[in-house]
């Protein structure tokens, strides 16, 4: 007997994963549709939450349509002790957490695709614009997705080999239009409603909202400080500020000032003019090298340091095993702590790492 | 693939014979009972007649047999109906309730304990999920305004002693209700000679249709009704009375009832041997519920070191419909409430699957299920010690 590949395909109820399955099985994989049920504290019932309600009847009608079984998993646990409690505790130490990475790395390639294995699956499948191209030796490429607007490669870049040799994205080479036509084509109610935007565990009431419900009340005020050393002010804790953020600083500046640095280990916030924001280089640490080995450096690549930043061209340098010393040729203003910086070679994804300090002129 | 269905505990099909008894009062008969003429009395006819033959099959001539959307709703009106009345009338206060009882019973009285004030005490069950009558006559009290012990246990199918329970509950004048909708389906029934004063049941569990259950009440008990609006059901329960689905409820009674005894047997050997094949077969597999006083169709057990969930969505991908337990706890990861109050671990508890069997089961699907069952636990077992 002939046995047709499994795929578990991830379903949030969303337009991309609902073609993402349909076209799967348009492909004759023997499809099975999963939906995380994750940690959403108290937004639960908000509609850009993920796993309402709403949105699980949603796949369910996908899932009926295409005839696929689909099963709601719980993952609440896993998911707030992997992604939420690190988001908060990472943002309380001043750093920038990237929570949708994490939960890739973490969650979906783990705990989802440990239940794709229970049974039998061969592959996991999500609804990201990236593509994932086997090579003659079998190495996995990740590239960016055809469709630039919606290129989601940046946030797959923690994926090892491991997984992505289990992984189908079967978006990768279409464009968001083509996607939501395929949706209207096979009648999918879901077929215009909006991408989410929102943290799926904060809601629309935002992050800052969401910290300070769960976070820890304790405030840690400290020192503000400008780029002379000089005590300008007194901060209400590092966790507020977002580097390059120019709002909530307090008034009477002559011109407008902007967050330079945060220095977490004194618990100070450095504060400047824009022609001061801003720095050459910046370290990177838990690095992941897609291909599975470090390349030679120095080299060129281009990062970017946000999932909608710019590209730059960068020198990448080493520093030690761990670490990661990246020079850019001009200042970028907002490398932050704790968020992620994926380096490309053309279209395709070389590594990741977690940006640790930025210093350097 | 060919589906095999082994979660009658959860819903049944609807049987022939009793679509055919409700398919004229869809169209024909379709007048509103409470109608003054032609149409209308026509369909009131059919309803009370329907009542008498509730009344009938169940011996329940001393009993107001009350119309309701389901098993849920009955309890619902049974335990908020009875709790407020009781209060008003006699002020008791203390609301009793099995350790064990379905999410119907218990939201409900934990709701009333919540928003009415009313103390709410969860009686203890034995290891197999009986009542502990001699806990049970300590705890009842005169401020006692209703107690509510499940009649055969959904998750664990374990079988209370109702009578003599009720008849404690008698003794003391306390209004009894149990909640027999996994029983009425199974075990015999018979209302004139018990002390229950409220049973609830719903005829989907019993080849009926969904949507349509009754409660007995004793006809001296008066109930604050839950849905107000007109008279229907003596001012017990407004709204108009579906009548294909009272029709078909009954219709399906009367031959769950004729059936059972033929049915009951044959279910019990199947359940025998499954439950002897699965103990010696699937290593740290272990019955839940009474291996004795059980439903004949029931088998529920707990498998070490496998989730619940996880061994359901294999078996259903494998082609086998079974339950962790109740369906009205499906995708909540927290151990059942149920498997607790008998002394379980929870990370035991978390691995329970229930195996329910119906009319049609035959048993090659059953041999074919244990089978499935060897493979997927062995499957799960093994992706967990693996590497990913």
């Amino acid at each position: 007997m002939n046995h047709k590949a499994k795929v578990v395909v991830a379903m949030s109820g969303g337009v991309d994963s609902s073609v993402a399955a349909a076209l799967l099985v348009e492909q004759e994989y023997d499809v099975v549709g999963m939906m995380l049920k994750l940690w959403t504290g108290e937004c639960e019932l908000e509609a850009n939450a993920c796993c309402t309600p709403e949105s699980i009847g949603e796949a369910r009608s996908v899932a009926v349509a295409l005839n696929i079984p689909f099963y709601v998993i719980d993952a609440k646990d896993i998911f707030k002790q992997h992604v939420v409690d690190q988001f908060i505790s990472s943002y309380q130490r001043g750093l920038t957490p990237n929570p949708c990475f994490i939960c890739n790395q973490t969650v979906k390639w783990e705990y989802l695709l440990s239940k794709a294995n229970q049974i039998g699956a061969d592959y996991l499948a999500t609804g990201h614009y990236a593509q994932i191209i086997e090579d003659e030796v079998h190495v996995y490429h990740l590239l960016k997705g055809i469709d630039e607007q919606k290129d989601q490669s940046y946030i797959l870049a923690g994926l090892t080999q491991k997984k992505l040799c289990r992984t189908l994205l079967p978006l990768g080479k279409l464009k968001k239009n083509d996607v939501r036509e395929i949706a209207v084509r096979y009648c999918f109610n879901v077929a215009r409603k909006p991408d989410s935007q929102d943290l799926c565990f904060t809601g629309k009431s935002g992050y800052r909202a969401f910290l300070a419900t769960y976070g820890s009340q304790e405030k840690s005020p400290g020192v503000i400080r400008n780029v002379a050393g000089e005590t300008v002010g007194e901060h209400q804790g590092l966790a507020s500020y977002t580097i390059g953020q120019r709002k909530g600083l307090g008034s009477g500046y002559k011109v407008p000032q902007y967050v330079i640095s945060k220095n977490i280990d004194l618990n100070e916030l450095v504060i400047g003019t824009e022609d001061q924001l801003g720095s050459k280089s910046f370290q990177v640490s838990q690095i992941n090298w897609i291909s599975g080995f470090a390349p030679t450096h120095p080299k060129e690549y281009w990062v970017k340091i946000r999932y909608k930043a710019n590209p730059v061209l960068c020198s990448v340098e080493d520093i030690n095993a761990d670490a990661l010393n990246i020079v850019v040729e001009n200042k970028i203003r907002d490398a932050t702590p704790g968020q992620i910086a994926v380096f490309y070679d053309d279209n395709e994804v070389i590594g990741s790492g977690v940006i640790i300090s930025t210093e350097g002129e | 693939m060919d589906r095999i269905y082994l979660d009658y505990a959860a819903s049944t099909p609807i049987d022939k014979r009793v679509i055919d008894e409700m398919l004229p009062f869809f169209s024909t008969v379709f007048g509103n009972p409470s109608s003054m003429h032609y149409f209308g009395q026509k369909a009131e006819g059919a309803v009370e007649l329907a009542r008498q033959r509730i009344q009938n099959a169940l011996n329940a001539q001393d009993y107001d047999v009350i119309f309701t959307s389901g098993g849920t709703e009955s309890d619902n009106l049974a335990l908020r109906g009875m709790a407020l009345k009781e209060r008003n009338e006699r002020g008791s206060n203390r609301i009793l309730i099995s350790g064990v009882e379905h999410h119907a019973v218990l939201a409900t009285a934990e709701q009333l304990k919540k928003y009415y004030g009313f103390e709410l005490e969860l009686l203890r069950v034995d290891v197999n999920g009986k009542l502990d009558i001699s806990q049970f006559i300590n705890t009842i009290d005169n401020n006692v305004a209703v107690v509510s012990v499940i009649y055969a246990n959904n998750e664990i199918g374990t079988i209370n002693p109702i009578n003599e329970i009720a008849m404690i509950c008698r003794d003391k004048e306390i209004p009894f209700h149990t909640d027999a909708v996994q029983a009425v389906a199974h075990l015999e029934i018979n209302m004139s000679s018990n002390e229950i004063d409220l049973l609830s049941f719903g005829a989907h569990k019993f080849y009926g249709p969904k949507g349509v259950g009754a409660l007995l009440k004793k006809k001296d008990i008066e109930l604050l009704p839950q849905i107000t609006g007109g008279m229907q059901e003596r001012g017990s329960r407004a709204g108009t009375h579906n009548v294909p689905y009272i029709m078909g409820m009954v219709k399906a009674l009367e031959l769950v009832i004729d059936e059972r005894e033929f049915d009951s047997t044959r279910l019990k050997i199947l359940r025998d041997k499954l439950i002897e094949e699965v103990l010696k077969k699937i290593q740290g597999s272990k019955l839940t519920g009474d291996p004795v006083d059980r439903l004949p169709n029931h088998a529920s057990f707990v498998i070490d070191g496998v989730n619940g969930n996880d061994l359901l969505i294999a078996l259903d991908i494998a082609g086998f419909a079974v339950s962790s337990g109740s369906a009205c706890k499906v995708g909540n990861p927290t151990p059942s409430d149920v498997l607790l109050a008998i002394g379980l671990e929870p990370a035991l508890a978390m691995g329970s699957i229930r195996v329910t069997l119906g009319k049609t089961t035959t048993i090659n699907e059953v041999n074919n299920f244990l089978s499935a069952l060897a493979q997927v636990v062995d499957s799960i077992r093994k992706s967990k010690s693996g590497v990913l």
